[in-house]
């Protein structure tokens, strides 16, 4: 059997991974990417510690459903808002939307 | 090697793979494309440990419909594949060394640790175990949920039509 | 049986059995439902045009698909100059594969042994919402990499109708499967031993019909390939057998379709005297037949229409039939 400690490295790396789309990306569309695949490491962890910590009880199961709901939602206002910042500004790159910049 | 060993190493190596696409490729589109080989991997590594309704419901929400999204978000957008644009900003250097440092940090503290093996066993039909929690424990979680969903569908929608 | 109680056998025993039924379900889609539809397609169409069809390969036209791979078959592949070469190639992939894995959890019949069936997942119904959503996928990558408008515009409205159109569809495999009290498909035939589900709901039948179509885009959904706006759609630049793959891949879903739309609401493998498989086989080809008669009959959608159809009428009716059912189910069988 699979230890538990080897699904919470990789997910572990899938994480890093993601922050690192996020921070490093100036697409804001990337940059969404990168949090899910964030959320997706978090994920990797409530399922996993799910089966090996409460088997009995699905609540592990239950806060990925939750963070997948959740993803969903954010990944449909943050797509809005990357189709409305191209509307009005001409760019989905972050670091030139910056208007509000002293 | 067990089989389970294999299948987990073999996805791992696909998750990882296909993750690097979408962090690295100067190609929005080809890194777009990259997460659904990633997102199925993760789902099957919610079927390894005996998740099934979350790997439908992943493949459903984030295979099929996230990734439509993102894809029909980048072809709306001027910059298309994005090759002919910079693609990342100049914080490369220490969003790596940020990145390195907290996987390094996570993985140290996750194998030092001795993790507990909890009692009991799954449950032999997960759905109807999701569902009753869902509609009994979980209910406010639930209702919440479902109010957030609603509003963020509205939001989204005022959000990115056009102003008349 | 859930997917991870594989460990019941060894895994090289599973893993052969995958590999063997991997082929088994491709070959036995590939020769059936996409040559045999396409045969019947075009004879269909020919009846109800006056027409006579395909007539001279083989004895009445039977051997024209195979011709017809032939010829394919012997095609140069091009790819044009400007395409994204990778996504190009790999979308022609993803489209058959997405719908050969529908497949999996459909029962055709029943034996001694128990259900015909390659697995009968406890998620059965999730599990085809969710395969065949991946289409869209592919879709748009074909779109995206061809590198053609008439392409591109196939792809971007095929991915906002068949999301659009998923919603009905889900609501519809919701209402069946709340009725049946599970997801996997073999309860959900069990629970029809005495009525069909197309008889107890209608409207979800009638529902999941028109999404059906809308999914697999036909006729009257076919903008994403609309012929006289687009040229083909989203497989413009294809040729040759990867062209052929594109058609794989659509009867392959229009039959998965089909087969699912018997399962879950006209009784799968359910009836008297004759055999079982025998019995499916005809509600399945009852069914494709439907849905070539309307693709022969109606006109086409604009793509305002297609969308206010699905969010202003097929969702709202669905959550309402979904509501009432709920209610029914509650009050009777509590």
């Amino acid at each position: 059997m699979v230890p538990l400690a080897d699904y919470l490295v990789l997910s572990a790396v899938v994480f890093a991974l993601g922050l690192y789309a996020v921070v490093t990306r100036r697409n804001g569309v990337a940059i969404l990417m990168g949090i899910e695949l964030m959320l997706n490491a978090a994920n990797i962890n409530l399922v996993a510690f799910n089966k090996y910590a409460a088997p009995g009880a699905v609540q592990g199961q239950i806060f990925a459903l939750i963070v997948i709901t959740l993803a969903a939602c954010e990944a449909a206002v943050g797509l809005a808002l990357v189709l409305a910042a191209y509307r009005s500004l001409e760019t989905i790159h972050v670091d030139e939307i910056n208007l509000m910049r002293w | 090697m067990t089989g389970e060993a294999i299948a987990f190493y073999g996805l791992a190596a696909v998750i990882l793979v296909s993750g690097l696409v979408v962090v690295s490729s100067p190609n929005i589109v080809h890194s777009a494309v990259a997460l659904v080989p990633a997102f199925l991997g993760i789902t099957g590594i919610y079927i390894l440990l005996g998740a099934e309704f979350v790997a439908g419901i992943q493949v459903l929400i984030y295979a099929g419909a996230i990734t439509v999204l993102v894809l029909f978000v980048i072809m709306l957008t001027e910059g298309g594949t994005g090759l002919r644009q910079r693609q990342r900003n100049e914080q490369g250097p220490i969003g790596a060394s940020v990145a390195v440092a907290i996987a390094v940090l996570l993985i140290a503290g996750v194998t030092h640790t001795t993790w507990g093996r909890g009692a009991g066993t799954l449950p032999a039909y997960t759905p109807g175990a999701i569902g009753q929690s869902f509609l009994g424990t979980n209910l406010l979680v639930f209702e919440g949920t479902s109010l957030v969903l609603l509003v963020s569908l509205i939001g989204a929608i005022i959000i990115a039509r056009k102003e008349e | 049986m859930g997917l991870a109680e594989a460990a019941a056998l060894p895994w090289y025993v599973e893993l052969w059995r995958a590999i063997a039924g991997t082929v088994l379900i491709f070959s036995g889609v590939a020769v059936v439902a996409a040559m045999f539809g396409v045969l019947l397609e075009r004879k269909i169409s020919g009846w109800m045009q006056s027409r006579l069809g395909p007539k001279h390969v083989g004895p009445q036209g039977l051997l024209q698909t195979i011709a017809d791979t032939i010829k394919l078959l012997q095609k140069e592949n091009i790819v044009p100059r400007n395409a994204d070469a990778t996504i190009f190639a790999s979308a022609v992939l993803v489209v058959p594969l997405a719908a050969l894995l529908d497949y999996v959890v459909i029962p055709f019949g029943t034996t001694r042994w128990g259900p015909l069936i390659f697995r009968d997942l406890n998620i059965g119904v999730l599990y085809f919402a969710a395969t065949s959503s991946l289409v869209v996928v592919g879709i748009l990558m074909a779109g995206w990499g061809s590198n053609n408008k008439y392409a591109l515009i196939g792809g971007l409205r095929s991915a906002s109708q068949m999301v659009s159109y998923e919603i009905p569809m889900g609501l519809a495999l919701i209402t069946v499967a709340m009725l049946a009290g599970s997801l996997s498909t073999v309860k959900i035939v069990d629970a029809q031993a005495g009525w069909w589900y197309a008889v107890e709901q209608p409207l979800a039948f009638l529902i999941f019909l028109i999404a059906a179509v809308a999914e697999v885009n036909r006729v009257p959904f076919d903008l994403v390939e609309a012929e006289s706006e687009l040229v083909a759609g989203y497989f413009s630049e294809y040729t040759g057998m990867r062209f052929a793959l594109f058609q794989l891949g659509e009867y392959g879903e229009m039959f998965a379709m089909a087969a699912m739309a018997v399962t879950l609401f006209l009784g799968g493998w359910r009836g008297p005297v004759l055999p079982p498989v025998l019995w499916f086989v005809i509600k399945l080809y009852a069914l494709i037949f439907v849905f070539m008669w309307v693709r022969w009959t109606y006109p086409r959608f604009r793509i305002d229409q297609l969308l206010n159809f699905a969010w202003k009428v097929l969702i709202p009716v669905g959550l309402l039939n979904l509501v009432v059912t709920a209610f029914f189910v509650m009050v009777v069988h509590r």
